[in-house]
């Protein structure tokens, strides 16, 4: 740095925005390319979404993954192999602070210090606006390229229903421990992940709980035939076996082990397996059963101490818990830069790199059905060659860039999905893969 | 279509978890030299006699793991990158024959800040009657491009000059040779001096506080 004559400006210096899993990832890569990494995190500590003194962690108490190990860890340092099938996210959290400490990647970490804003600089470069987290000065930065790993789990999507209610509604961001369960009698809004996780925690602790879903969803059990249930189904991936069969083999699955669960007053799903993100739970079914969850359609409306559902019941809970999921949001970025259309969803090549700014990239924006943690990975892989061959070989990397605009969209998101709010970045681990690849194999070299 | 991304066989069967049996011998001081993983093949001799100690001597933490008994080469490289990825940070990974063919795989699975393959035998017979393969096992791209050394003595009976030759050459570079020594160079008269060679390429190789 000594011999540029401003001293904001890093020269080919990488800034990685967030230390979370994407985040340490796309650090790692970077350095393996020869890149200097300046990352900056808002909180004082690694771990992101997945360290719970964070105040934007989504995570409660009884929170496990819902993708088994293999599937879930880095591929290139896996987790301890005597960790259970689905680790407890206090267990996730070591994991990334191990990742963290072995590769060293701390030395490349702004701890407090958010980023406010990025605006192109011409020729490629960014300045970024950086500030400490609490407040105070900010100053500007100059960088070669900007990667984005600020994690799509921290600003609730409101839930909204007419009328005025008495009691207490809080987001499920807010949701913490049990305890805050016990003796009330409880609503919980959203049949996704979180909202099956908390009724199931509901019925242990509160004395009367509702489910409330807009939808019927495919319900997968944690275990199949004894196996985490997406290790079986990454074997009839492997053995190649076309959706239509996939499907029918994921029905008769679901009939034999959660069993028809429009018996218990669930609604019959609407679309076909595989069309939605996986919802894993193998307890729901088991306190529909003991009728310590009641499921219930969606609410229409507050009306004082009631709340109104579209079936015209009338129920009164003391407490509703929205689990109505989190919106991605890049504050700090033009929404043009990331072609973010009107409902918030940037237009990503990939769902990684930006269309018409080459040096910028997001890391983790996505919804596969596995971990996220392999394919951060790969992605950040991809970007770091791919700033990389910017570097070496200009003309190789706009041969890359014409031939991945060819890339149709279909070949690496889902194919089919149901039109939700949360949908639109989900994608198929193994498609999503082999398109990573085809791209690192355009560029040369997978390492 | 063969994948380095979509690694199924990792998903679906998972190698079995198994006790581990590593040594250790660690220096005094952490002088903030990176950690060496010694890996013995099924049937080289214990690495613990003399290097393990020679090297904590010149300040590096050094392990020895024990092949798993009757693990096929998939679970020995698993138990390598399950011990490399246990120690507190980035370690130098250490081959020795049979041994040697497990640290290169595991070189595909695991970033190693650097790599020593010292008499490799990374195909032939030994390699079938050992893992029970019967195609040359297919050497993968070291994540991460760490520098890799091979090492051994145009002597040795078992892993032949032109073997050494071909094995660097993988790996972009030459042999480093110990005439007059045979195949257990961690074991024979004169061992020091390959170790102390190998720990010299270390600390040419990755810039290390207080060099």
């Amino acid at each position: 740095m000594h011999d540029t004559p401003d001293p904001g400006d890093r020269g080919d210096a990488v800034c990685v925005v967030g230390a979370g899993a994407s985040g340490l990832a796309a650090i790692k890569s970077l350095r393996e390319q020869g890149f200097a990494v300046d990352c900056y995190e808002r909180e004082t500590s690694v771990g992101g979404a997945w360290n719970w003194r964070h105040d934007r962690s989504p995570i409660y108490s009884g929170t496990h993954l819902i993708s088994s190990r293999p599937l879930t860890e880095f591929p290139d340092f896996p987790m301890p192999d005597t960790w259970p099938d689905y680790p407890h996210h206090s267990k996730v959290l070591e994991y990334l602070e191990r990742y963290a400490k072995h590769f060293r990647l701390d030395q490349d970490i702004w701890f407090g210090m958010e980023v406010s804003s990025a605006v192109p600089a011409g020729d490629g470069k960014w300045d970024v606006t950086i500030r400490s987290t609490g407040g105070g000065s900010s100053r500007v930065q100059r960088y070669a390229a900007i990667v984005v790993a600020n994690g799509h789990n921290w600003s609730p999507a409101a839930f909204e229903a007419p009328g005025d209610f008495t009691g207490q509604v809080i987001h499920a961001s807010a949701y913490k421990d049990p305890a805050r369960l016990r003796g009330r009698k409880v609503l919980v809004v959203g049949g996704g992940n979180t909202g099956c996780d908390i009724a199931v925690e509901a019925a242990q602790q509160a004395t009367r709980v509702w489910h409330s879903t807009r939808r019927g969803y495919w319900l997968a059990p944690k275990y199949v035939f004894g196996r985490p249930a997406d290790q079986v189904n990454d074997r009839l991936l492997r053995w190649g076996l076309p959706l239509r069969l996939r499907q029918w083999l994921y029905r008769r699955t679901v009939k034999l082990t959660s069993g028809d669960l429009t018996r218990y007053g669930l609604a019959e799903p609407d679309h076909r397996p595989y069309e939605s993100h996986p919802i894993v739970n193998s307890q729901l079914p088991y306190y529909l059963g003991h009728g310590t969850i009641e499921p219930v359609p969606d609410v229409e409306r507050y009306d004082g101490a009631s709340v109104i559902l579209t079936d015209g019941t009338k129920i009164e809970p003391d407490l509703v818990i929205t689990a109505t999921g989190y919106r991605p949001r890049f504050d700090f970025l033009a929404p043009e830069l990331l072609d973010t259309d009107e409902d918030g969803r940037p237009d990503l090549h990939l769902h990684a790199f930006a269309r018409r700014h080459p040096t910028l990239a997001v890391i983790g924006l996505l919804q596969p059905d596995s971990g996220v943690f392999p394919l951060a990975h790969w992605q950040s892989v991809a970007v770091a060659r791919w700033l990389r061959l910017r570097v070496t070989d200009p003309e190789r990397a706009a041969a890359v860039q014409q031939k991945e605009s060819t890339r149709p969209v279909q070949s690496w998101s889902r194919r089919r999905v149901i039109p939700t709010q949360r949908h639109w970045f989900e994608v198929d681990h193994v498609d999503y893969l082999r398109s990573v690849e085809g791209l690192l194999n355009e560029m040369g070299s997978v390492r | 279509m063969k994948s380095d991304l979509v690694r199924f066989e990792d998903w679906t069967d998972p190698v079995p978890p198994a006790a581990r049996e590593v040594v250790s011998r660690l220096p005094e001081d952490d002088i903030g030299h990176p950690p060496l993983l010694f890996v013995p093949g099924t049937s080289s001799p214990s690495f613990a006699e003399h290097w393990l100690g020679h090297a904590a001597g010149r300040g590096f933490s050094s392990y020895a793991l024990s092949p798993r008994p009757g693990g096929d080469l998939r679970a020995q490289v698993h138990d390598t990158v399950q011990v490399a990825a246990s120690l507190p940070r980035q370690a130098v990974l250490i081959g020795h024959g049979l041994g040697a063919l497990v640290v290169a795989r595991a070189l595909g699975r695991y970033p190693a800040r650097a790599a020593v393959l010292t008499a490799p035998v990374l195909s032939g017979w030994a390699v079938a009657r050992a893992f029970s393969l019967f195609s040359r096992p297919v050497l993968p791209a070291p994540a991460g491009d760490p520098p890799v050394l091979v090492a051994g003595s145009p002597d040795d009976r078992a892993v032949k000059r032109k073997a050494l030759d071909r094995a660097a050459a993988g790996y972009g570079g030459a042999p480093l040779l110990f005439p007059g020594m045979g195949h257990d160079l961690m074991l024979e008269e004169g061992w020091e001096e390959p170790i102390d060679a190998i720990l010299d390429w270390l600390e040419k190789q990755l810039p290390m506080p207080g060099h």
